[in-house]
C-alpha cells in the first residue's frame, strides 16, 4: 500500500493499516483541521504519515519542539473552534502535563482529541508508566481502542463527544496496538476546517483563582454527566457466555482474553471498557451483580481492579475478585497469550489448550541495538573519551539524554552514567558540578536540546557550573526514525522554514567556550575536547555532522579496507571505535564489510598502525 | 478459521517488516481476516527484530507459546531464538549467513556454529529449509532482495495458505517500481529452490 493510501481511500474500502496509521485515518474522517506532536516511539508513526499526507488533506500538521508546546497549540485550535489533535508517548505527556490539567478547565470548543502511546515492557522508553491515571488526575474522558479498526472508530467518536461535552478526550493506546497491524473498512474523509475565530471570554479561558474555582465545579459536574455515557453506550460492551466468571478488561488485554475464552469455548463472561473513564459503576455493577467470581485483565497498573472492588465494598457485595492484587496476573510488564491462558488456568481451575513448547539448551548471544556504521555519535564518543585519558582525569560522570546517543551507555563507550528524561542531562550536570569535584561530560542531541535542553543551561551559565556539554547534532531526531527539528530549514509538512542556530541561542546563554566540530575529523576533536575539559565554567563543543541513515546515497563508492602487511591486530578499531562494520575472521584477521561501511573514514584515522585505507 | 500463524525474525535493516506487509496485504486481498504485530523503535539499530501475523480468526496479533505453523528466520541465531514459539509441526525456512552481533567479542556466550543451528532447528520442528539466500539475493541482482528470496521460500511450503499469484500482486503493491524485477526474480528463485526440495 502506498502512504497516500490513508489519505485517498474512498469510502467502504479496505486497508492493511498500522493502529498509528488508522489514527491518522480517524483524524481525517473527523475533519480535524490542525495537528500538532513531537516524535516518540510507540506513536511516531502517526506524526510520518500527518508530514506526508497534510499538506494534500489540507490541513496543518507540526513538529512542535516539545510536547507541552504541542498541546498548547492543539489546545488554542480547538478554543477556535477548529477540530484539533495532539499525540505523544506516554512520557511525553508529563512534559504537557502542565498545560493538560488545565484544558478540561478551561473547555474545548473544537474537538480536542489527546493521544498517550503507552509502552508497556518499555520497547522504547525509560519507563512503563500507566497513562490512565492522567484520566483521573486531569478529570478528562478516556478511550481505550484495542485494534487499528477501532481506533479510527474511536477518534471519530471522540470528537464528536468532545464538543458535545466541551471538553478534551485522551485517548490512550499500548505499543502492541499502536504496533498492531490488521484490515480497516474505511469511512468519508470529512472537508476540514483550519481556520476558525476566537471569540474572548475570560471567565472561560483565564483561569485565576476566582474563576478556576468555578471551572473546577463546572467540569465535576461534566464528568458526573458523561457517567451516563460510559454507563449507557453500546462501546462499553457485555459478552455474556452465560458464565459465573466474567473479565473486565480494556484495550491490548481484551484481544487476549478473547482468544483464550473462544479458543477453549469458555463459559466466561467479558466486560469489554472502550469508554473508560469516568468509570461506569452501574454497568460494571450489572455485569457483576450474577458472578460469583470476576477477572480483572489490564495493562499495567491495577486501576480498574481497585474500581472494581470500591464498587463491591459500596454495594456490600460477595465476589471473589483476581487481578493483580492477588498475584493471579503479574503486576509489572505487558501480558502476553501464555500469561492469560496461565491465569485463567489458576481462576477456573482446569486445563486449557496449549501447545508442547521448546527450551533450546543452547546459549545464544544477545543482540543488542547500537549505533549503526558511520554514525557521528560513535565518533564524538571516541574523541571524548581519548581526550579523558590524555588528560588522565578519573571518575568522569557523563549524563546523558534521551535519543540514539543513549545507546553510549554499552561497553565501549560507557558513556552514559545518568538519565531521567529529555533534558536531564544538562539539569544533572548543573546538580553534580555542585555536589561533586569530578569532572563532567553531558551529551544531548539537537532534537533534544530544542525540546528540553535550553531552560537547564540559562541555569548552568547563571549559577556558575562547570561542566562539558556535548551537542551531539545530526541534524534530525534519528531515533524516531528522522523527523525534522528546529534547526533545519525545513518544517513538519516538508516545506522551506528557518532554520534555527544552535550556536546562536548557546551564546546568547552566554557561554564563554563555544566550538563546533565535525566529529569525523577525529584529530580537532580531541584537541577541541581536551580544551573544553580545562575549561573553568561551562563549555559547549557542538558536535555536527548528519546522521548516516538521512546522508544515505551521497556516500563515496571508495570502498575501505585493511592492508593485512600493516595490521597488527592491535583491536584499537575493534575494542575502542567498535565500529560494527569492521570484523575479524575466524583467524583473526581483520576486515570492513563492504555491505555495512558507510565510509566514515573515522577508522583510518584512528588506527595506530594506519592500515586502513582505501581499497586499490 | 483457524489462524495460520507466521512468525518472521532477524535483525533490524534486513526487510522484515516489508514483508510482512506485502503477506498481510495479500491475505486482506485473499478475503482472509488477517492481523499482525510488528516491532518499532529501539529495535532497528541492529537489534533483533520479530514481527507475527495470524491468518485467521484471531483478536490479538502475538502467537502463542509453540504455535507458530512457519518460522521464517533472516538470520541463524535469529531462527534459534525463536525456538520458544516453534513445535514439531513448525516449518522452519532459515537464511544461511550469520550477522554477528556487535559486542560478539566481548560476550561470554559465542555464536554457535551454522551445523549445531541447523541440527537444533532440526530437532525442534517439522522440517527445516537453509536457504543461502544472500547468494541467492545478489545472483537475483541485489543484495537487499534477500527478504523476497525467503518470501519465496516460504510460499512453497505445503500448507502456506496464500496463492503465490496474489503475494505477487501484493509485492507489486508494496515494493519499489524500480527494483521490482530484481525483487520478482529473487522470490522466483526462493520459491524454486523449495519447490525443488519437496518431493
Amino acid at each position: 500500500m502506498n502512504i497516500q493510501e490513508v489519505l485517498k481511500a474512498k469510502k467502504n474500502e479496505q486497508l492493511f493499516l498500522l493502529g498509528n496509521e488508522a489514527t491518522v485515518r480517524g483524524a481525517l474522517e473527523s475533519g480535524v483541521g490542525i495537528a500538532a506532536t513531537y516524535p516518540g516511539t510507540p506513536s511516531s508513526e502517526i506524526g510520518d504519515v500527518f508530514s506526508k499526507i497534510a499538506e494534500d488533506a489540507g490541513i496543518y500538521f507540526e513538529f512542535s519542539t516539545n510536547e507541552k508546546v504541542a498541546l498548547e497549540v492543539a489546545a488554542a485550535a480547538s478554543v477556535s473552534g477548529v477540530r484539533s489533535f495532539t499525540f505523544m508517548k506516554h512520557v511525553g505527556l508529563n512534559v504537557a502535563s502542565d498545560s493538560f490539567m488545565s484544558v478540561p478547565y478551561t473547555s474545548v470548543e473544537g474537538g480536542m482529541v489527546i493521544l498517550s502511546a503507552d509502552d508497556p515492557s518499555m520497547f522504547s522508553s525509560q519507563n512503563e508508566q500507566d497513562n490512565r491515571h492522567y484520566a483521573r488526575i486531569a478529570n478528562i474522558p478516556m478511550v481505550e481502542p484495542s485494534n487499528p479498526q477501532e481506533i479510527k472508530d474511536l477518534m471519530k467518536y471522540s470528537y464528536d463527544l468532545s464538543e458535545q461535552f466541551k471538553i478534551p478526550i485522551l485517548m490512550r493506546t499500548t505499543t502492541r496496538v499502536s504496533h498492531m497491524r490488521g484490515v480497516v473498512n474505511t469511512g468519508v474523509v470529512s472537508e476540514p476546517k483550519k481556520k476558525g475565530f476566537f471569540k474572548r471570554d475570560p471567565k472561560r479561558f483565564v483561569p485565576v483563582p476566582s474563576t478556576a474555582m468555578v471551572m473546577h465545579k463546572v467540569l465535576v459536574e461534566k464528568m458526573d454527566n458523561l457517567k451516563q455515557v460510559t454507563n449507557n453506550s453500546p462501546l462499553n460492551q457485555i459478552i455474556n457466555r452465560k458464565g459465573k466468571v466474567g473479565v473486565v478488561t480494556s484495550g491490548g488485554a481484551f484481544n487476549y482474553v478473547m482468544d483464550v475464552i473462544v479458543e477453549n469455548q469458555l463459559e466466561v463472561n467479558v466486560l469489554k471498557l472502550a469508554l473508560s473513564y469516568p468509570f461506569p459503576d452501574e454497568l460494571v455493577l450489572k455485569f457483576i451483580e450474577d458472578l460469583e467470581t470476576v477477572v480483572v485483565v489490564e495493562e499495567v497498573d491495577p486501576i480498574m481492579e481497585n474500581e472494581v472492588l470500591s464498587i463491591i465494598g459500596k454495594n456490600g457485595l460477595k465476589k471473589i475478585v483476581h487481578g493483580k492484587l492477588d498475584g493471579t496476573l503479574p503486576i509489572v510488564y505487558e501480558y502476553s497469550p501464555n500469561i492469560i491462558i496461565d491465569a485463567m488456568e489458576k481462576v477456573l481451575d482446569k486445563d486449557l489448550i496449549k501447545y508442547s513448547t521448546n527450551e533450546s539448551q543452547i546459549k545464544l548471544p544477545e543482540r543488542p541495538p547500537t549505533l549503526c556504521p558511520g554514525c557521528p555519535h560513535r565518533a564524538a564518543y571516541f574523541s571524548v573519551k581519548s581526550a579523558v585519558k590524555l588528560l588522565k582525569l578519573e571518575n568522569v560522570i557523563y549524563p546523558t539524554d534521551i535519543g540514539c546517543y543513549t545507546l553510549g551507555v554499552s561497553s565501549p563507550y560507557n558513556a552514559a552514567d545518568y538519565l531521567l528524561s529529555m533534558g536531564s542531562s544538562i539539569g544533572t550536570s548543573c546538580g553534580f558540578s555542585k555536589a561533586t569535584n569530578q569532572s563532567i561530560v553531558s551529551f544531548i542531541g539537537d532534537s533534544t536540546f530544542f525540546h528540553a535542553g535550553i531552560p537547564p543551561l540559562i541555569n548552568a551559565v547563571h549559577n556558575k557550573d562547570r561542566f562539558v556539554l556535548v551537542i551531539l547534532d545530526n541534524r534530525t531526531t534519528a531515533m524516531t526514525g528522522g523527523q525534522p527539528n528546529p534547526g533545519l530549514p525545513v518544517d513538519g509538512m516538508g516545506l522551506e522554514s528557518p532554520e534555527i542556530s544552535i550556536e546562536e541561542i548557546v551564546k546568547a546563554t552566554g557561554v564563554q567556550f563555544l566550538r563546533t566540530i565535525n566529529p569525523l575529523n577525529v584529530k580537532k576533536s580531541q584537541q577541541t575536547f581536551k580544551e573544553a575539559l580545562e575549561f573553568e565554567g561551562v563549555s559547549v563543543v557542538i558536535s555536527k555532522h548528519p546522521c548516516m541513515l538521512i546522508k544515505k546515497g551521497k556516500r563515496s563508492d571508495k570502498l575501505l579496507e585493511v592492508n593485512r602487511d600493516k595490521c597488527d591486530a592491535c583491536s584499537v578499531c575493534l575494542e575502542e571505535l567498535s565500529c560494527t562494520a569492521i570484523f575479524t575472521d575466524e583467524d583473526g584477521t581483520v576486515h570492513i564489510d563492504p555491505q555495512l561501511c558507510n565510509k566514515c573514514n573515522v577508522c583510518v584515522q584512528v588506527c595506530p598502525e594506519k592500515a586502513i585505507g582505501i581499497k586499490k | 478459521m483457524k489462524p495460520y500463524n507466521i512468525y518472521i525474525s532477524g535483525v533490524g535493516g534486513q526487510g522484515i517488516i516489508k514483508t510482512s506487509t506485502v503477506i498481510g496485504e495479500a491475505a486482506m486481498k485473499s478475503s482472509m481476516p488477517v492481523v499482525m504485530s510488528e516491532v518499532h523503535g529501539m529495535a532497528q539499530r541492529g537489534g533483533g527484530v520479530s514481527t507475527e501475523l495470524k491468518i485467521g480468526d484471531s483478536y490479538n496479533p502475538i502467537i502463542e507459546k509453540g504455535s507458530s505453523d512457519i518460522l521464517i528466520s533472516f538470520e541463524p541465531v535469529e531462527a534459534l531464538r525463536a525456538i520458544p514459539k516453534i513445535s514439531n509441526k513448525t516449518s522452519v525456512i532459515v537464511n544461511k549467513s550469520p550477522i554477528y552481533p556487535f559486542n560478539l567479542r566481548e560476550s561470554e556466550i559465542s555464536y554457535p556454529s551454522i551445523e549445531i543451528i541447523i541440527e537444533e532447528l532440526n530437532n525442534r520442528s517439522r522440517e527445516v529449509y537453509v536457504v543461502d539466500a544472500n547468494k541467492i539475493a545478489i545472483e537475483s541482482g541485489h543484495p537487499l532482495s534477500m527478504n523476497m528470496v525467503m518470501l519465496g521460500s516460504a510460499t512453497a511450503i505445503n500448507g502456506f495458505p496464500l496463492k503465490k499469484e496474489i503475494i505477487i500482486d501484493s509485492m507489486k503493491e508494496n515494493l519499489p517500481k524500480n527494483s521490482l524485477d530484481i525483487n520478482l526474480r529473487a522470490f522466483e528463485s526462493g520459491f524454486n529452490f523449495v519447490k525443488s526440495g519437496i518431493i
